[in-house]
């Protein structure tokens, strides 16, 4: 584990590097790091940010205690995130369990604008590629992008297509969509350059909710195919 | 009581010093480009550092107020009148019922910040009164101001004066007004550094960088010579705040600014100082701007510096007023 600076007011903890050796274990190790800061509270710390391997921490330096001997906010900050951080690896093991959500999504010809085209990539069927798609279990990496939208990892390795050349320019709230080996759903309308294959009716980002985003990093999240009809009943 | 907006302007919005804590949901901090000048301006006119005011671009804002109110500014060298009162930067100024405050566009920068006593009392959402433009939420109806938009102005204590009147104290002139005809910009290193070529690093501290067109709230896009990387692969998406220096696959930097996404995927160069943020707000494009390495530990003293100057600032405010 390193901790470098990100700038003069945050910090990012790199909590694994050999990431692509173990997505889920790499996730969990930063989920452990992630909870530990949080129940530390450390005086000065603004918030907390996870993604993929490392766990940024963005403070304001003049609230960081600060002694004579070491008058440099980092490395105070630095001192105090590692003690937390052995304190951690002392006590429990395993961190906040993930929670487990199931994503009602229609994979409807109407809203599955770039299922040819993933179907042609992986040299499937349409209804095979849903079929995968939806059987698949996923785990929530990261959330960013746009407020609320989930990075997942888990898509079957033959559904991997390459994001569009030309973005789209609006793609519509809820799209379910494949960039590269991630899949991820659009919390509201947006550009982007994923390929569109479905749409979930669940409204994923919420201002009026705290947290307001569904998903939060460790989410296990496992998909459910819905008919048309079902999409209208369930719309939020 | 309320503040009626004649002439919205280019591009004028509701913010705050921004939004914590939701960043982890993908929700970007937002608040005010030049969050030390909305601070300025709020204690001048005596309300709270994070009272919300309003952020104009390029000016030609005309605001009509219900009541009397104490309104101060910050940041591009505006013209900034009280009915046929001039406003200096920096200035505490009361404003009467019924009179016309109009901000003309900026001779220099692009951005100002309007504080009025009493602050802009649009509903919190997720704890903060910002805009946020990309999601559409938060300040007046998630959205920048229009013609005829009524804000609607929070309570303020009583005022013992007659219009009109302009304060004789003001703000330190650095912080009153922010867009120095140089500008230079001082960095720090980023994670990513060492994934440049010498050639490229050397470039970042000496070359000339033009901003682009392509520039907004999220970002200011640079153009000037490739700041080419000497390691390929893919990095993972990780943390990025305002300030940070990113270099997508062009070699063209871009400065990242306050509602910049909450991660990002290109190497990360350099990341903008804390207390050069305000220089970075003002940048429009065709600006030239250069960079100017310092140690971590010059940045956070100079940060630390402002913050005890801003402190006895506000002290000195208190005395002026009783």
């Amino acid at each position: 584990m390193e901790i470098e600076p990100l700038g003069d007011s945050a910090l990012i903890v790199r909590v694994v590097n050999n990431f692509e050796h173990g997505p889920d274990a790499a996730l969990n190790a930063v989920l452990r790091v992630f909870h530990s800061l949080e129940a530390a509270a450390i005086p000065g710390v603004i918030e907390l940010a996870p993604a993929y391997s490392t766990v940024a921490v963005f403070y304001d330096p003049a609230r960081i205690s600060r002694t004579e001997l070491s008058p440099s906010p980092f490395d105070c900050l630095t001192a105090k995130i590692e003690g937390a951080l052995q304190n951690q690896s002392r006590g429990a093991g395993e961190g906040a369990s993930s929670r487990a959500l199931e994503i009602p999504v229609c994979y409807d010809p109407e809203f599955a604008f770039d299922l040819g085209h993933v179907a042609v990539h992986g040299g499937l069927s349409e209804a095979e590629v849903v079929r995968r798609h939806a059987g698949a279990r996923y785990r929530v990496n990261c959330v960013g992008f746009t407020p609320g939208f989930p990075y997942l990892t888990g898509l079957p390795t033959e559904l991997a297509t390459p994001r569009r050349a030309t973005p789209r320019t609006e793609i519509p709230a809820g799209s379910v969509a494949i960039g590269g080996a991630q899949t991820g759903i659009y919390p509201s309308k947006s550009p982007g350059g994923w390929n569109v294959i479905g749409r979930t009716p669940l409204r994923l980002f919420d201002v009026k909710h705290e947290p307001p985003a569904m998903f939060q990093a460790g989410d296990r999240i496992t998909l459910r195919q819905i008919s048309r009809e079902e999409f209208d009943s369930l719309r939020q | 009581m309320n503040a009626t907006v004649a002439s919205a302007g280019f591009l004028t919005s509701v913010q705050d010093l921004g939004r914590t804590g939701f960043r982890q949901s993908g929700v970007s901090s937002g608040g005010a480009l030049d969050a030390h000048a909305m601070r300025v301006a709020n204690a001048l006119v005596g309300n709270d550092d994070n009272a919300a005011g309003l952020e104009a671009t390029l000016g030609k804002l005309r605001l009509r107020f219900d009541d009397q109110r104490i309104v101060a500014w910050c940041g591009g060298p505006f013209t900034v009148r009280i009915g046929d009162e001039n406003l200096p930067p920096g200035h505490a100024g009361l404003i009467g019922a019924g009179e016309e405050l109009v901000m003309a566009a900026p001779n220099e920068g692009s951005r100002g910040w309007l504080a009025i006593s009493g602050g802009i009392d649009v509903p919190l959402v997720l704890r903060s009164r910002s805009t946020d433009l990309r999601g559409n939420f938060g300040g007046h109806d998630g959205r920048t101001l229009r013609d005829g938009d009524v804000l609607p102005l929070g309570k303020h204590g009583d005022l013992e004066i007659a219009a009109p009147w302009i304060s004789e104290w003001s703000a330190p002139a650095p912080w009153a007004v922010t867009a120095p005809r140089d500008r230079f910009l001082r960095i720090v290193r980023g994670a990513n550094w060492d994934r440049f070529t010498p050639e490229a690093q050397i470039s970042l501290v000496t070359a000339s960088f033009t901003v682009t067109p392509d520039s907004d709230r999220m970002g200011a896009r640079l153009d000037g010579p490739n700041l080419d990387g000497n390691e390929a692969g893919d990095l993972l998406s990780e943390a990025v705040a305002p300030g940070t220096l990113q270099v997508p696959p062009s070699g063209q930097p871009i400065l990242l600014l306050g509602d910049c996404q909450t991660i990002g995927g290109y190497p990360q160069i350099a990341h903008v100082i804390t207390v050069d943020l305000p220089i970075a707000a003002q940048l429009w494009p065709g600006d030239h701007v250069r960079f100017h390495e310092v140690t971590l530990a010059e940045a956070q003293q100079l940060f630390l510096e402002r913050e005890n100057d801003f402190a006895r600032f506000r002290v000195g405010l208190d005395l002026h007023r009783s």
